[in-house]
């Protein structure tokens, strides 16, 4: 089968799901309502509040989500085959991660622009609202973990990205300066730094940077982990303005630029898919697909980070209620397609059976190289339309890094904010001290990198892919779990929500299960308190929603009329 | 009116300009305000260095600035963390 077939199906699922399912969850579920006071215009402060451009709006929702993660998931799942992959992406994303992530906007929206950690404290009990901050500060700590593992592995195995990466960063330093010291409009700084910046994909591809193999007894992937956490640290005090501000926008050009050629590589190129739709040899040390593909492949099909970007800042930049449709839905489905594209690089961007065999000979060569699978892949996808292989393998490793890089700035200080809630919460003011969280998450994000697979010291990170999809899908679960009692409380129908929560609450906690039963079984003593913490919070959770349905409440409790 | 492909072109640059402002600010409008805050709160604080007691060889310069800087003084001794005004001659709650 060639990938181009593949792709036009997915693009034809997509469409399908936002043309008459989204419209069906619009009218007749959500009943948008285009004279709906949104917060954007009632709380108008021109801050936080500002009613803005859907297509703005859509594109800065979009480039949130979609990172690295939707990437290295099916990179990682592609072990099992391809089928399976795609099917759980596309079912994912039309049915579950299209109503969750517009869900999550709308309910935002109609709770004054609140988070649904705050949604949870109202609609199930001000405990939830603790637990959901417990949850998010483990789902952090892993990003960093393991994204910094991610960047490693591509510095190592792409050395010609190293340079670009590296340079992006004064490029986005003195476009912040630029834009926000000198008053300069956005377009033509952003443009130079975007083509400078395309400029030193050549350079990289000339110049490849690598540290020598070992020093001091740890290999290179575990310096460039503990150099990009160090890094992350740093970062993350650096005011945003000053760096993750042009770095982001740049990134949101990036992946579009990503994203078009790796189709147009498709379907110019037209490449035979080499990687088997369902991999019956499976290498000895893969877990069951049932149900570890669920939590391997979590950003691309259902992920609970999207709620906290809709009900972030999305939600109190709506200027319509009827938009939410567009930016909630079609942004679910544009990080769909990227995972989509994932999947292709992987399935078919190998000349041979052979080649692809190389990258998925066992699960955990699968887990620390299947994004080194997807930039080959894609690379080659990049040749079909005229450019060196070479240059479109720096290109997709440089994006993929700045993806996880701004992630990792990003959480970090997420973080700390998470910290800082907390030690108000239950009275620890030393968490309020900002030097003092960034040296703590340091410290523990270095920790589970190093510690997570004591056999392979920094390397290790992506042993806790499973364990972070998990989470991921648990917050998932929890936003799913809220929509259907408010569904259930104003008279909606609440099963479009509830069988998707029963799923995924049911693969999360089975994925758990056998995650930490793994872990006991290795002796993974960090890994196993870790696991079972989150286990335990995902069972309490569960139980607080059961109990949420008991409680009396009037549809006005939930959500504001208009 | 006849067709100005110069100004079509024009307006089209400036539309996308106009774009390119909104999307970057989009994501980042609540951290910019506290940067351009942070900068103000600093400003004020030499503006009114004389008047807390901190010497300032510039005051007779800044003294001027000061009238237009009283609008939001309030605010920012709260911000401060100074429950009541600072300054013996300014009372303003």
């Amino acid at each position: 089968m060639t990938s181009w077939v593949l792709a036009l199906f997915a693009f034809a699922a997509f469409f399908a799901g936002y043309r008459f399912y989204s419209k069906y969850l619009a009218e007749q579920v959500f009943r948008l309502d285009p004279d709906f006071t949104t917060p954007a215009h009632r709380f108008n402060d021109g801050i936080d509040f500002v009613p803005t451009n859907r297509f703005v709006l859509w594109g800065h929702h979009f480039t949130s989500v979609a990172g690295a993660a939707p990437i290295v998931g099916p990179a990682i799942a592609m072990i099992w085959g391809w089928g399976p992959a795609l099917a759980w992406v596309l079912v994912g994303t039309v049915f579950i991660a299209g109503i969750h992530d517009f869900g999550t906007l709308w309910a935002s929206a109609r709770n004054r622009g609140v988070s649904m950690g705050a949604i949870a404290r109202n609609v199930i009990s001000p405990r939830a609202f603790n637990l959901f901050l417990l949850i998010i500060f483990f789902l952090m700590l892993m990003v960093n973990a393991v994204f910094a593992v991610i960047i490693g592995t591509l510095f190592t195995n792409f050395p010609a990205s190293v340079i670009p990466y590296w340079m992006q960063i004064p490029i986005a330093l003195t476009i912040g300066w630029l834009i926000y010291r000198r008053g300069v409009g956005v377009l033509w700084p952003a443009l130079i730094g975007l083509l400078l910046l395309l400029g030193l994909v050549g350079v990289g591809a000339a110049v490849p940077v690598s540290l020598p193999a070992s020093i001091g007894g740890l290999p290179d992937i575990a310096w460039w982990t503990a150099i990009m956490l160090a890094y992350g640290a740093f970062a993350s005090r650096l005011p945003v303005w000053l760096l993750l501000q042009p770095r982001d926008f740049m990134n949101a050009h990036l992946l579009f630029i990503g994203l078009i050629l790796i189709y147009l590589g498709v379907f110019v190129g037209r490449p035979e898919i080499v990687a088997p739709i369902y991999n019956t040899a499976l290498p000895p040390d893969t877990p069951p697909l049932l149900p570890l593909l669920f939590v391997t492949i979590a950003c691309g099909a259902i992920s609970g980070f999207h709620g906290l970007v809709s009900s972030g800042t999305t939600s109190k930049q709506i200027g319509q209620e009827t938009d939410a449709r567009f930016i909630g839905y079609l942004g679910s489905t544009g990080e769909g397609l990227l995972a989509v594209a994932a999947i292709l690089a992987c399935a078919a961007g190998f000349a041979t059976f052979d080649a692809w065999s190389v990258h998925y000979e066992s699960w955990a060569h699968a887990s620390s190289s299947g994004i080194a699978a997807f930039v080959s892949g894609a690379g080659n996808f990049m040749a079909h339309l005229g450019l060196p292989v070479t240059l479109g393998t720096t290109f997709v490793s440089m994006m993929v890094v700045c993806f996880a890089a701004t992630s990792l700035d990003t959480s970090m200080r997420l973080q700390r904010f998470v910290l800082a809630e907390l030690g108000r919460q239950y009275r620890v003011p030393v968490l309020a001290n900002i030097n003092f969280t960034t040296a703590l998450v340091f410290v523990l994000c270095v920790a589970l990198a190093f510690f997570a697979d004591p056999e392979r010291p920094g390397q290790g990170g992506m042993i806790l892919w499973p364990l972070f999809g998990t989470t991921n899908q648990l917050t998932a679960a929890l936003s799913l779990l809220i929509l259907t009692l408010i569904f259930w409380y104003t008279k909606r129908p609440y099963l479009l929500t509830l069988i998707p929560f029963l799923f995924v609450a049911t693969v999360t906690t089975w994925a758990m299960f056998i995650n930490v039963g793994n872990y006991l079984a290795q002796g993974n003593l960090l890994l196993t308190g870790i696991g079972g913490l989150l286990l335990a919070l995902n069972i309490w959770l569960i139980l607080e929603g059961v109990a949420a349905i008991r409680r009396p409440r009037q549809a006005d409790d939930v959500l504001e009329s208009g | 009116m006849s067709w100005n492909p110069a100004n079509r072109v024009r307006r089209i640059s400036a539309r996308i300009a106009a774009f390119y402002d909104t999307a970057y600010a989009a994501p980042y409008r609540r951290h910019q305000r506290r940067a351009q805050r942070r900068q103000e709160d600093l400003f004020r604080l030499l503006v009114m260095s004389e008047a807390l007691g901190i010497p300032n060889p510039a005051s007779f310069y800044t003294l001027e600035l000061l009238p237009f800087l009283l609008e939001d003084f309030h605010a920012w001794h709260l911000r401060m963390g100074l429950e009541h005004s600072p300054l013996d001659g300014f009372r303003c709650c």
